[in-house]
Formats: structure tokens, sequence, C-alpha cells
């Protein structure tokens, strides 16, 4: 699929304001994280695909940090409607409001020139 | 499950159990506690230093931790196993062990572990971001989990969510634990600890306050395995290895396939299946409780109640001295020890147990115990059935 590791191909992805995950073309099954090989079937036949971005929130935290070091933070597990998980954070709202069920949509913040995936409750009030 | 493997089922004892500086102990390295245990348990077993010629260690920090075991203690193993896969590995050792002893690879296995967490120089802030280099979480770091303590709090969340489960649920697995301590002498915190203590208590990552995690203390163990024909010419009653296995699906909590069922439904199914037992079967149990939802969690994916049961099981004492069922005796991690990796301490509860030396908090007439490992953020799990000579 590329002449690099999959890990450095997304993350310059990110960096450049995309989020992708990959299709297994054996399975058919999305994987994320990246790999080299798909963990459901083991074929290397993996492409990337852009997903549809929205999700619902699966399991959540609020990792408890004194305001010097930042204030309190949210820590969630999204479920992507394709079917993969991955850590991420939601940002529009204040961490003790996140809650599982709630339906996300994932944007990719650009800063420093590395891009991070987070997601936003679709229909807060920012 | 091979005939094989059925055929081990009693085959192997422990015969010697030790543990040293559970607690706080300044003053210590890593390898003189283990050094300590190793001794000691060697001792107990009525055998020398120069009779151990198998090995099985690991070490939170040290790569290659089996070869300075190996130089301090003089050792020249024929047998050595330094699979590290979390606390769990103690646990996760025991099956290859019975495996090297069996067929004649070695004759006495130490099993052994030693950490200065506690009293280190070093302390966990450096090791955390010592970890993030060489032991890398690209897709979970970027978002600063407090690790391993967000990723429990991840797994209490969906527990909660999904059946019901409450905080005051999770505080009585705290206050069971306790409980147990204040009758173990060598437990690390033994002052009485109420409810409404842990539910008032410093709120670390939502659901889990600070007495929903385990201790940070120093302390090493260490068990000698020998064939059962010669444990029973040993000084001590021995302790017999019934099954074990051990499971893993994920490393990242990110990568759970289901936050509310562990590996340990695996393990637990094929320990059982190996020792011809059922939970019903099980007078003593001993689950790695890094935090109070694992207790839970295990009780269930371990046949003890049911799927999203666990919650109600524990609740208002069943699992305390006096109720129902007997967990983690010893105080368990969240109380008596949790020198970085546990798994080796609730095997060697589970062998005081048996043996009936267990003292105040000792559970009358148990001849058959489980010893669980977690390792990681819920990613190994490795379940060990013990019983005494009447179970074989």
């Amino acid at each position: 699929m590329n002449e690099q590791g999959v890990l450095a191909f997304h993350q310059q992805a990110l960096a450049a304001g995309r989020f992708l995950i990959q299709r297994c073309t054996s399975c058919s099954r999305y994987v994320y994280y990246p790999r080299e090989i798909c963990p459901h079937c083991g074929s290397a036949a993996l492409e990337w695909h852009t997903p549809a971005g929205t999700g619902t929130v699966y399991a959540v935290t609020t990792v408890r940090r004194k305001p010097a070091d930042g204030g309190d933070l949210n820590v969630s597990v999204i479920d992507l409607d394709e079917g993969v998980r991955l850590m991420s954070r939601v940002s529009n709202l204040a961490p003790a409001q996140v809650r599982i069920g709630q339906r996300v949509k994932a944007r990719v913040e650009v800063k420093e020139g590395s891009g991070i995936v987070l997601f936003e409750v679709q229909g807060a009030a920012t | 499950m091979s005939n094989e493997l059925k055929q081990l089922r009693g085959s192997v004892a422990i015969s010697g159990v030790a543990t040293f500086g559970c607690g706080e102990t300044p003053g210590f390295t890593d390898m003189e506690f283990l050094a300590r245990a190793a001794h000691a348990a060697v001792e107990d077993a009525g055998l020398q230093m120069s009779d151990i010629d198998g090995l099985c260690t690991a070490s939170v920090t040290a790569g290659m931790w089996s070869l300075p075991v190996i130089e301090y203690l003089g050792l020249n193993p024929r047998y050595i196993d330094g699979t590290m896969v979390g606390g769990s590995s103690f646990i996760a050792h025991l099956l290859p062990a019975m495996q090297a002893l069996h067929c004649g690879q070695c004759d006495a296995v130490l099993v052994c572990y030693g950490s200065a967490q506690r009293s280190a120089t070093f302390g966990r802030k450096e090791f955390a971001s010592v970890r993030r280099l060489l032991d890398p979480q690209p897709y979970e770091n970027p978002y600063e989990p407090t690790m391993p303590v967000a990723a429990y709090a991840l797994a209490a969340s969906r527990h909660m969510h999904e059946f019901g489960t409450t905080r005051e649920q999770l505080a009585d697995v705290a206050v069971a634990a306790r409980a147990w301590a204040r009758l173990n002498p060598e437990a690390f915190m033994r002052d009485p600890l109420t409810r409404e203590d842990v539910l008032g208590s410093r709120m670390v990552c939502d659901p889990l306050s600070v007495r929903d995690c385990c201790l940070v203390t120093d302390g090493a163990g260490a068990c000698v395995l020998v064939r059962a024909d010669r444990a029973k010419d040993l000084k001590r009653k021995p302790v017999y290895l019934l099954g074990n296995a051990t499971a893993a699906w994920h490393r990242q909590i990110s990568a759970m396939p289901d936050f509310t069922v562990t590996s340990a439904a695996q393990s637990g199914r094929e320990a059982y299946a190996m020792a011809g037992l059922a939970a019903k079967d099980i007078d003593v149990v001993q689950l790695y409780d890094a935090f109070t939802i694992n207790t839970i969690l295990f009780l269930e994916d371990l046949g003890f109640c049911a799927k999203g049961e666990g919650g109600r099981f524990v609740q208002d004492g069943a699992i305390a001295p006096g109720g129902e069922l007997p967990v983690n005796t010893n105080g368990g991690g969240l109380s008596c020890v949790h020198p970085g990796m546990y798994g080796i301490f609730a095997l060697i509860e589970a062998v005081r147990q048996l043996r009936g030396d267990a003292g105040e908090r000792q559970v009358k007439n148990a001849r058959t115990a489980l010893a669980h490992g977690n390792g990681g953020t819920l990613s190994s799990q490795s379940t060990a059935l013990l019983g005494t000579a009447e179970t074989l």
C-alpha cells in the first residue's frame, strides 16, 4: 500500500488534517489502529479508507488533574460506525458532561506539524 | 484440552513459599528483596539453593531480568522462563514449569519477584516517561490517559453503564479487602475502612477514587515447585497444582474487544478443565485486585456469578470475612501488598490458606484454591487451581 510503515503514513495524513482507517480487502473488515497485516484474517492486503467520522462514546473517564497540570481531562473510547474502536477525547464538552452513548463526529486538530483525532458531540452547544 | 495436559494435574506441588519486606522497607534494591524471599522460600521447602535448577522471574523495568537473577543467586538453571506479561506473569509461569518438571528438564523451580517500588530512589513519574519511549502506545499516549488507572476506569464506566454497577458496590470490594487485611499482620493498610471512606476519598479517574486503587508498596515473593513424588518427602505440606492456563486478547485498553469481559473467561475455562473443577468447588479465591473493578470482573469471568451480577455479588460483605465466599484473604493488592506486580502474592496466599498457615484469617477446611493473575490493562489473565492432597 505504501513504501513506509503504516504508522508513519497515518501520522503524515493526520498532520495534513486527514483521518484514515484501514479496510482489509480479503475479509472486508475495517481495521484501526493501522496494522501491516489484518488482525482478523492475517492478510497483508489492507487499504486505506476515509471513515465517515461518526461514532458513539463506548467508555468514558475523567482524568483528575490539578489546575496547574492542565485541569481535568476527558479520555473516551469511541466506536466508529465502521466498527472500529479508538481512544480519543470529546473536545466540545466539559469532561463531566461526556456520557456513554453520545453520538460524536471526528475532527483532526493539527498543531505544530502533527495531527490528533478528536471528537465532538453533535448538537452540543459550543 | 489434550489428555497430556490433563495428566499434568497434580503432578507438581508448591513445596516452599516466602514473602519479604511487604509494605514499606527502605534501603533495599529490587534484587535484594528478591534474594531474601528466594532464600526463605527454598529454606521453607527444606532445600538448598544448589538444588534449584529452574528459574521463573520477571521485572517491570529490566528486559533481561532472568540473567542478573541467575548471576546474583549463583544459579545454573536448566530451565529459564522470563516471560513478562505483566502482573500475571508469576501465575503464567506455572504451566510451562510443570511441563519442564514433568519431562525431567529440571527438578526444582524457583518462581521469584522483588520490587522496591515504594522506596525506590527514582519516582513513578520518571518511570512513566521512560516507558513512553521504550514501550510506546502511539494511539493512546497522545490523549494523556494516566495509566494504568485510566484503563480500569474506562472498563468500570462500561460495567456501570451496561449492568447498573454502582460506586458503592466498587467501594464494597475495597471494604472487604480491608476487613481481611485487618486479620493479616503482614498487610500494609490495616486501619478500618468504610464504604463512605472510599466514596469520599480523592477521585483519580472517574469512577475510581484512590481507595479503589491498589497500594504502591515494596515487597518480594517466591515459590518453589517440585514434582509431586518428591514433595511428599519434603518438610512442608505440599500444595498441588491442579490446573493453570493463560490468555491474552489485547495490550491497550482501546483494543479490548468488550470492556466487560476479560480473557479470564478463557484462562478460567481452560484451568478448570485441566483441574476437573468448577467455581462451585473452590473454597478460597485470590484475585488480582489492582482496582476494585477487577474483583467484580474476575468473579464474573471465573464463574462465581453471572456476567453483570458482580456488583450485586460483592455488596454488603459477601466476599469479606464471614461472607459466603472468601476472596483476597490477605487483603489483596488493595490493602496488603502491591509492589508493581502482585500475581505471586495471590499464589502465596492461596498456598498459605491450603497449608492452614493463615492464622486469624484462615478459611476453615480449605482444600481448593483459585489464584488469578492480571497483567497490563486487563490484558493478560492467568488462572491457577490448587489443592491439598485430598483433591488428588
